[in-house]
Order: structure tokens, then sequence, then C-alpha cells
């Protein structure tokens, strides 16, 4: 048998239904690989060989079939997995084991996929390099020396070493399209509703948004089936019908795009992207065309104001969401020492068990919700979000899909942006409208730059997952897939 | 001018009950100021008409019914809990309001 | 200086916010059970413990009260609103917000007319809201058990989330010196509201209803006063002396030429006055915004009306009915309301009794038990049905009112109904004739030197020989029945 952890989920899960290969075979196969390289790329906080063992032992079984029983899955460390350390990459929640699994892990359990375990991120899903996990960061497998993206690095440096086919990542700025853009792999933010919530720790609640991370579209799409659909836990998940994204994504693999329109955001063909991105782009755009795709430039006026208003918006409901890590329930409790008091207690526990840029957007969110400041800053950041919106559903009178480079830089050193919070916070230029609007959005590998790889990002109307996958398949047909040097 | 004071940044960390550091304060309020200077811009557009986004999905009404289901066991309540005692969680003794 | 002396030279203005907790099954947006009295941190759930990823999901029965209660103040029901965090830090607060509303409440500006000495008033209503309640905190190492010296304190969730109605008044200026007792009758009128929509026990001494009383003061002509909150008004009485004892307190400040400060004052109940609390000027800013995790409410307008059709009789206008039908004072029947009686004694008439017979039951022997034992009448283990048949018996003559007395212990007991209870304890009253003339007799016989006063026409003695009578029957005889039948062996009748 080849190396199963090179093999696509579709692949793997065709080879276990047909029995030609043990689920506890391809799950040693992925532990071992962990074992082997995690190390060097730590995209893992926490394995669980034994729980990945014993659910992969009950797919062989016969316990549980579907379209991807047996096949292995990493999922982001801020997703809560019953029995298994939960530490959203922080502190303060150091060894908590949470009493209950999210609804999108009870999917995957549902569907037979053993859970190979958690995977590091920027703290609290606050980042785009993974440099703020508390336990260190993910390297990236294309050059170890360079961050992998954020905040979902970890669950994209895994899928690119090999160390996992499949992955759970969220996305509330573009924490799963600009890893998996940074990375070569592909990562897809479904419809805000359209995948449930709970179970996901809160960073912004209005624009959170777990989905499926994977090495193919169509793995993507798969994984994405199997976790989408209504939850009555999460009262913002759409009572809907999920689009079909695996037919569309087959549809995309024939490589026909006839009739399709693609929009072109003028205001971001500006001076935003590194040459090498923009280079990748645009030859991107000429392959979709020769596959009967049209270009169409279409002027989103208020794009430019989504980054101020993503960094007004998300920081204020993470100033509320985090309100609970106070040392009472859970987690760390740092300097209760008989003497003082709750109030100081509670101050030391958060300031020892938060990192800087969690307190940084803490410290904006306090003040962007304050009486005196409400109007200026939040208020009008929701405002900006309407018009946002509004810029979308016109765009979409137009053309079938909206496209962009994914993000603006390709993979950079560690170190680089740290400084200058505003500066990482350019790496989400491109992904924050969609979040701000609700809709889906996908990143897939597109081309390399100076060696390192280039995302392509393909941005739908809400409910209209289907559509993405579609064009994202096409184009993936025609550029094909990208490979990491050996680790 | 700068859009954040120090003494801002102190009196907010203070109501985040984040116990900062001076190093920290200094580092914060310069970094905080950029990017309060940056994100200010969204007061650029006219949006006095526009009405505010709260939440992306156009849904309403989501209830769940009258119902009770399983709570967690006191251990499970507890498992987590840095202190408990005799079924409760044990807390540092709390400010008096009229202290 | 009286209290009227004070109501010559100022005018106060009063608002309330009440807070009511529901009587939903479930909490405000989990399925943990509400009952009272679990052990602590048993009704508990990801939700309600605030773990990381869990999140809310309304009930929607509370939804529901909170608009029938709205609708019984005469609201209007806002056709789309939302909840908001409140967000401050407090360790009985899980969350460290509270899930409440802000600006866009569920219910406004209604009304509730309240009659004190045979005079209306009316109460505007602001606002009627839904919210969470918080956990409970208990104290220890401090000398009584309060927060004030305490070394540490211990968290028990079950009550966090449970859903609870607030609704504030609108300031009601104008009362002058009856501005206590309307403040105490609104609350009373609130309850009995609320009571009668059967969404809540409405308990104020059990925490189930609670009370803030913001009082303020001017001089005739002049502005409003600043303002105080007093909290931790927890009875009907203490809404009365809180709002007096806050005129008082100001009056003597504002003629020392001093000046009120915004604040929050606490209650207490056992010296009938209030001490400061938080200064507001450093209060929290609560930082509100609109949940992002739940999502709008927008009741259709079609089930509000149909809410609004099924509403039951108003309180006021039920005791006005029931004082006709019943022939009792307003007094009367204003305790009848105070103990919550109404309902269970309705059904009692209707299961047979007459209105005087259900009353001296429930006001009574049942009253005081379910005092002492610190429950609803309706939990004090006996029925209208029981009670009714009960006095069907005294009323027949088989059961005397002491030996009645002896057999509603037996039912509260849990020995069956009356009936049952009185064969099987052997309490009927001694109806035979024969064996009630041979004690007669008897009684005759061992006291004749009272016999001869009874004969000589000093009817008032033959209560001795009665009384004597009763004894030897063990009270088992019908005392009417006993006197007549002395007078009659002794000649006089």
């Amino acid at each position: 048998m080849s190396d199963l952890t090179r093999l696509s989920a579709a692949d793997l899960a065709s080879l276990i239904a047909k029995r030609e290969v043990s689920a506890v075979e391809v799950a040693t196969a992925h532990l071992d690989r962990i074992a082997a390289v995690d190390d060097r790329v730590h995209a893992f906080l926490h394995v669980d060989r034994a729980g990945a063992l014993e659910a992969a032992a009950a797919v062989d079984r016969g316990e549980i079939t579907g379209p991807l029983a047996g096949v292995p899955i990493a999922v982001k460390d801020v997703v809560t997995t019953k029995g298994v350390p939960t530490t959203a990459a922080s502190k303060i929640l150091e060894g908590w084991k949470p009493p209950y699994d999210a609804t999108i892990v009870e999917r995957l359990k549902k569907a037979g996929m053993p859970i190979l375990g958690k995977t590091n991120m920027d703290e609290f899903a606050m980042g785009s390099s993974t440099e703020y996990s508390a336990y260190g960061p993910t390297n990236n497998p294309w050059d170890l020396g360079r961050i992998p993206g954020g905040s979902g690095g970890g669950s994209a440096a895994a899928l690119a070493a090999y160390e996992a086919p499949l992955a759970i990542g969220t996305d509330t700025g573009g924490s799963i399209r600009q890893p998996g853009a940074v990375t070569g792999t592909v990562g897809a933010k479904p419809t805000y509703g359209g995948t449930s919530r709970y179970g996901l720790i809160a960073f912004s609640s209005s624009l959170d948004t777990p989905g499926p991370c994977a090495r193919t579209v169509e793995d993507t799409a798969l994984l994405h089936a199997v976790i989408a659909g209504h939850d009555p836990r999460d009262s913002t998940s759409i009572d809907k019908p999920v689009p079909d994204v695996v037919r569309a994504a087959q549809l995309g693999k024939s490589g026909d795009l006839s009739g399709v329109k693609l929009g072109v955001v003028k205001e971001f063909s500006g001076d935003g992207s590194e040459p090498g991105v923009a280079a990748a782009f645009k030859d991107s755009l000429e392959a979709l065309v020769k596959l009967g795709a049209e270009v169409v430039e279409v002027s989103c006026p208020h794009f430019e104001y989504a980054l101020p208003a993503y960094y007004l918006i998300a920081p204020s409901e993470c100033s509320s969401n985090l309100a609970r890590f106070d040392g009472v329930r859970y987690g760390l409790r740092a300097g209760d020492d008989g003497n003082r008091s709750l109030e100081e207690v509670m101050s030391l526990t958060r300031e020892a068990g938060f990192g800087p840029e969690v307190k940084r957007r803490i410290i904006i969110g306090t003040y962007a919700l304050s009486s005196g400041y409400y109007d200026a800053y939040y208020g009008q950041a929701q405002k900006v979000r309407t018009l946002i919106t509004r810029d979308f559903q016109s765009a979409f009178e137009k053309v079938d899909v909206l496209v962009s480079p994914t993000t603006p830089f390709v993979a950079f050193p560690f170190g680089s942006r740290t400084s200058d919070p505003y500066q990482m916070y350019l790496a989400d230029l491109f992904t924050i409208p969609t979040n701000l609007y609700g809709g889906p959005a996908i990143s897939v590998p597109c081309g390399l730059s100076e060696g390192l790889p280039v995302g392509f990002q393909i941005m739908a109307p809400t409910l209209a997952d289907d559509r993405m996958y579609r064009v994202a398949a096409a184009l993936e047909s025609a550029v094909g897939t990208f490979t990491p040097p050996a680790l | 001018m700068a859009a954040i004071s120090r003494e801002e940044v102190a009196h907010l960390a203070r109501l985040s009950r984040l116990a900062v550091t001076e190093e920290e304060l200094d580092r914060f309020a310069g970094q905080l100021d950029v990017i309060l200077q940056s994100v200010a811009r969204v007061g650029e557009v006219a949006a006095e008409d526009i009405p505010p986004t709260s939440h992306s999905v156009p849904l309403t009404n989501v209830y769940r019914e009258d119902v009770p289901t399983t709570s967690l066991t006191q251990d499970a309540a507890l498992s987590g809990a840095p202190d408990a005692y005799e079924g409760r969680f044990r807390v540092p003794r709390i400010l008096d309001e009229e202290d | 200086m009286s209290y009227e002396e004070i109501l010559t030279r100022y005018e106060p203005v009063i608002g309330l916010e009440t807070h009511v907790e529901l009587g939903t099954a479930t909490k405000m947006f989990c399925g943990c059970k509400t009952d009272f009295g679990a052990e602590p941190n048993t009704q508990v759930c990801p939700v309600c413990l605030a773990l990381p990823g869990a999140l809310p999901v309304m009930n929607r029965a509370a939804i529901e009260a909170t608009i029938r209660i709205g609708l019984a103040l005469n609201c209007d029901i806002a056709e789309w609103c939302r909840m908001a965090r409140k967000n401050y830090f407090y360790p009985d607060m899980p969350k460290n917000f509270q899930t409440s509303q802000y600006d866009e409440p569920l219910c406004v500006d209604g009304y509730v007319d309240v009659e004190v000495d045979g005079v209306t008033h009316r109460i505007g209503i602001e606002r009627v809201h839904i919210e969470e309640d918080t956990g409970k905190t208990l104290h220890v190492g401090g000398a009584t058990g309060r927060i004030h010296g305490a070394t540490e304190s211990l968290v028990d969730y079950n009550r966090a989330g449970i859903p609870l109605v607030e609704i504030v008044t609108k300031p009601v200026p104008g009362l002058g010196g009856l501005a206590p007792e309307i403040a105490k009758a609104y609350v009373a009128e609130l309850r009995d509201i609320i009571r009668s929509l059967g969404v809540s026990d409405v308990r104020m001494e059990q925490g189930s209803m609670r009370c803030d009383v913001n009082t303020s003061l001017n001089r005739p002509g002049e502005e409003w006063g600043t303002r105080t909150e007093t909290k931790n008004v927890n009875s009907l009485r203490s809404v009365e002396r809180a709002v007096r004892s806050e005129i008082i307190r100001q009056s003597a400040i504002l003629d020392d030429g001093g000046k009120i400060h915004q604040e929050t004052r606490h209650f207490h109940e056992d010296r009938g006055d209030t001490s400061p609390g938080r200064s507001k000027e450093t209060a929290t800013d609560y930082r509100y915004f609109p949940e992002p995790d739940l999502v709008p409410i927008a009741p259709d307008p079609a089930w509000v009306a149909t809410l609004k059709a099924a509403l039951p009789e108003k309180p006021s206008a039920k005791r006005a009915r029931l004082r006709e039908e019943w022939g009792i004072t307003e007094l009367d029947m204003q305790s009848v309301a105070n103990a919550g009686a109404v309902e269970i004694i309705e059904e009692t008439i209707a299961a047979g009794a007459s209105p005087a017979g259900a009353r001296k039951w429930w006001m009574g022997e049942l009253a005081r038990r379910a005092n002492e034992l610190n429950v609803e009448l309706t939990a004090v283990g006996a029925t209208p049905a029981q009670v009714a048949a009960l006095q069907k018996l005294v009323d027949e003559g088989k059961l005397n009112d002491k030996l009645a007395r002896t057999v509603l212990e037996g039912v509260v007991a849990g020995e069956g109904d009356p009936a049952e209870v009185m064969a099987a304890r052997g309490l009927e009253v001694v109806n035979d004739t024969g064996a009630l003339t041979a004690a007669v007799d008897e009684a005759i016989a061992a006291n004749p030197d009272i016999a001869a006063k009874i004969r000589d026409g000093k009817i008032a003695a033959a209560g001795a020989l009665v009384g004597a009578v009763m004894k030897t029957t063990r009270g088992q005889a019908d005392a009417k029945t006993v006197r007549e039948l002395l007078l009659e062996r002794l000649g006089v009748s």
C-alpha cells in the first residue's frame, strides 16, 4: 500500500469502505506521521491516540458507515471535545476538559471520523500567524521559518504536513482561508449560520463560522456536508437544507465554467497585494476564463471600511465573550493567596491567563462599547456592516461570485509583523468583508510566489455555498494541487 | 493627537479585570492608539440613515420549548473548578459594595 | 418633625422596579429545571454555567409569559425587539454579563389602576422586559453570614438563568403623603395580576418577587429632585416603610441645605430604614450591546391578539364581583387576596361549600398551617374538594367545629378524605339520643347545685353542665343538641 497519509479523504473513504484498508491502519499511519514530524511542525496541541484508534476500530467493526467513515480528522483547539483537553491555545484554559462535545464534533463522531487531536491556533482565534498561541507557534511545512497563517495555522499545517487528511477550522475574519492560502491547502468558510457554533469557544459571535479544511476541493466539500446543517442549540443556525456542495465540487471538476460570471472587486486590485500574489491571481483568472468564465469588474465602495469595522465589532464582542474566563468555574486561577479579594484574583487570573493580543482586543472592545464612544465606534461599525452587505448584494446582482487573492502576502517570517499589530491585521484585508456580510467563501491554492503558495478566494452569496465550490473545483482542475518540499 | 491616553488604557484594563503591568500599559497605550486611529476611519462613512446590522442572518423568533433536559451532575459541573467546597464553587472574599 | 408636616413642604416622586421570577419548568436559555431547593449545582449545564462554547436558546414559554404580563398591564407589545448584554463582573453571574433587554423592551407604555381609600390612582408602566436571574452566593467566615467581613464565598448556580421579568413604572408624581401607601398598593395589585396569570408564584418572602423603590423629593413648583434607589425591599410592608423612611431622610437633608446623592440604598427590614450602597457616579458602565447569540423577537400580532383575548378577568374586577357574591367587606376581601386565597376559595365554593364556610377554613386553620410550613395554600395538603366535603359534614351535623379541626389535621396529614378520616378515627358527632340522655342525666346527678340553679331559671349556668357532657363524650357530641337535651331534662325548655 502506498503512503496512506498522501491520499485524499475521498480515496481513503473509498478504500476503507471497500475494506482494502482498515480505518485503524489509516488512523495509525497518520498518528505515526504526527509522531514523526510534529516536533518540527507543531500543528498539534494535543494528540488523542487512544480515542482516534478506538473510533477507527468502531468503523472497522462495521458499527458506522458513511461517506467519510474511518477518515481521520484534526480539530482546531477552539472547538470543545468531551473529555479531551480544549484550550483555545490559551493559558487560561490549560488542562480544561470540557464535559460536552460541540455539535460539529458530535457530527464527526456520528460520521465515524476518528479525531486525531486538537490543533494549534492563535489564542482564542485572534491572530493571523499562530504566533499568538500561548503554547508556541506552528511552523509552515513549506518553510519552517515562516508562519502557517492564523488563527487556524495548526489545522492548515497539519494538512500540508500530511499529518491529517481533513481538519476543522473556524473563520471569524479569515482564520480558515488565510492559513489555507499560505500553506497551499483548501479552506472554506460556510455561510454564517450554515454550521453550528455550539461548542465553538466564542471570539466574535456574529462573525465566527466553523468550516472544513482539506487538501482538495472535493474533500473540503465532503467534510462541509458532514458538519453543516441546522442545530437547535445555536439560535443563529439556519433551518434550511444545506446546498449540495459535494455535487457542485464534482461538477466543477469537469472544468466547464461557461456562463459563470466572476466579479473582480475594483477596490481590491490596487497596490494591496505583493507582486507575486497579484501575478498568481491574474494567471488564475486567465485560466478560469479559458474554462468559459466571464470576468466583470465590480465596485464595492465600502470594502475599504471593512477592516476598521471588523476591528471594532470583533473586539467588542470578544470583550464580552471572554468575560467568563474569571477563574471561578473552570480554568486558571492566579494570585489566590487566601488574602486577596475576588476582584484582585480575577484581575490577576486574567492578566496571567491571556496573552497580549487578547488583552489588546479586550481593551479595544471595552472602549468601543463604552457609553460615550458606542455610537462613534461600535454603532457606526454596525452601520458600515450594513453598507458592506449592500455592496455584496448589489455585486451579486451582476456576477455569480466575487474573486480576489485570499491574502495580500505569502507566508511571512516569524516576528515580522508582531511588533505592529495593525500590520498583522492587514493579512485579513480581503477575507474580512465576507465575515461582515455573512456569506460563504473559499480559498483554493492557485500558484506559487517565490516558492510559497498563493491562495485564490471565491466569495458567494449567502446560502449559495455550492457556487463557490464549483468555481474552486474548476480552478483546481486547471492549476493542480501544490506539494510542499519534504520535511 | 492621541486617540487614547495611558490613563484611559489603565481605566479600561481595570474595567476589563486585567491587572496589567506598568510596562504593558506603556506598550499598549502606543499600540492601541495606532489601532484606534485606524479603526476610527469608520467615522468617514456617511451612515446617518443606515440601519445597523447586529446579525448577518435574517432570523427572528428562534425558541425552544419549555421542556426540561438533562443537567450535568454536580461532579461534572464542578469538574473544572479551581476550588470547590460542598457542592459549590469556592471564591475568595468578595469586596463589599460598601467597602 | 412629623411626616405630615414634611409633606406640606415637599412633594415626593416615586418609581418602582419589580423583578418577578417566572414559574417556567426550565430556565430562560437552557433546559435545566427550575425546582426550588435542589442540591447546589445540580440544575446546571454548559449553557447556564457559561462553559466555553455554550450558546443560549430562548424559552418560548418565558417570552409568552412576558407578553401576557405586558398585556395584563395594558402595555403595547413590541413588533420587533432584541436581547442585549449588560456587561459587569460578578461571581454569581456565570457569563459576567447578564442577558437582558436595553433600549428595546418587549412591552412598553402601560398602566395599572390602584385603589386606595376608594380613590383610583393610575400608575404608568414604562416597560416590561425579560432577563435572567443570577446564582446564589453564600458568604462564609464573617460574623453574620453577610458579605461584609466574610473570608470567602460559595456559589451555587442553580438559580442562574431562571427567567426574570422586570417591570418598571414611570415616575409617579403628585401622590403627596399617600405615596408610601400607593406604592404598597401598586405592588400588591401587580402581584395579584401576575398571580392571576399563573406565570409566577410571586412570593416576596421567597424572593420570586423583588422590589426596588426610587424616591425623590422636590419643593412645590420646582423640578423633580435627585432620586435614590432603595434595594432589598422584600415585603409589601417594607415597600411602604422604605418610601416613608426615604421621604423622612431626604427631607432632613434638604432642610439642612444638603444635597441628595444619586445612589443605591439598602433597606433594612429590622430597623425600617435605609443605608447607602454603591454611588451611581462611580457605577460601572454596563456597555450594553445587542446579544449576537440570540436573534430578534418579533411576536406575531395574531399570537399576541390570541393571548390578549385569553387574559383572565382583572383581579380588581374579580375582587369586586366576588366581594358581592360572598357578601364580605372590602377589608376581608383584601385579606383574602393578600393570603393568595381567592382562587382556592372560589374552587371550594364551586365544590359545594358556602362562601363563609370556604373562607373560614382557608383563612383560618389552613392559612395558619401554610404560614407555619412556609408554603402556598395550594401546597398545604388539602384540596378545595376536601374542604368543601369537610364543611358539608359540619353542616349536616356530623362534625362539630372542634371535631372538624381534628378531621382536617388528618386530611392534611394524608389520611384521606374527611369522611374517611372521620370514620377511621371515630370522630363522628354522637347523635345517639339514648347515650346522650344517659350522659346528661349523669351530669345532672353529679352536679345537683348547678342543676337546681338552672331549674330556678339561671339558664346561663347550663354552660357548665354542657361542658361536663362534652367531656364525658370526648367532644363528640353536638353542643347545641346537648344543651337542648339538658334543658329539656331539667324541664326549663
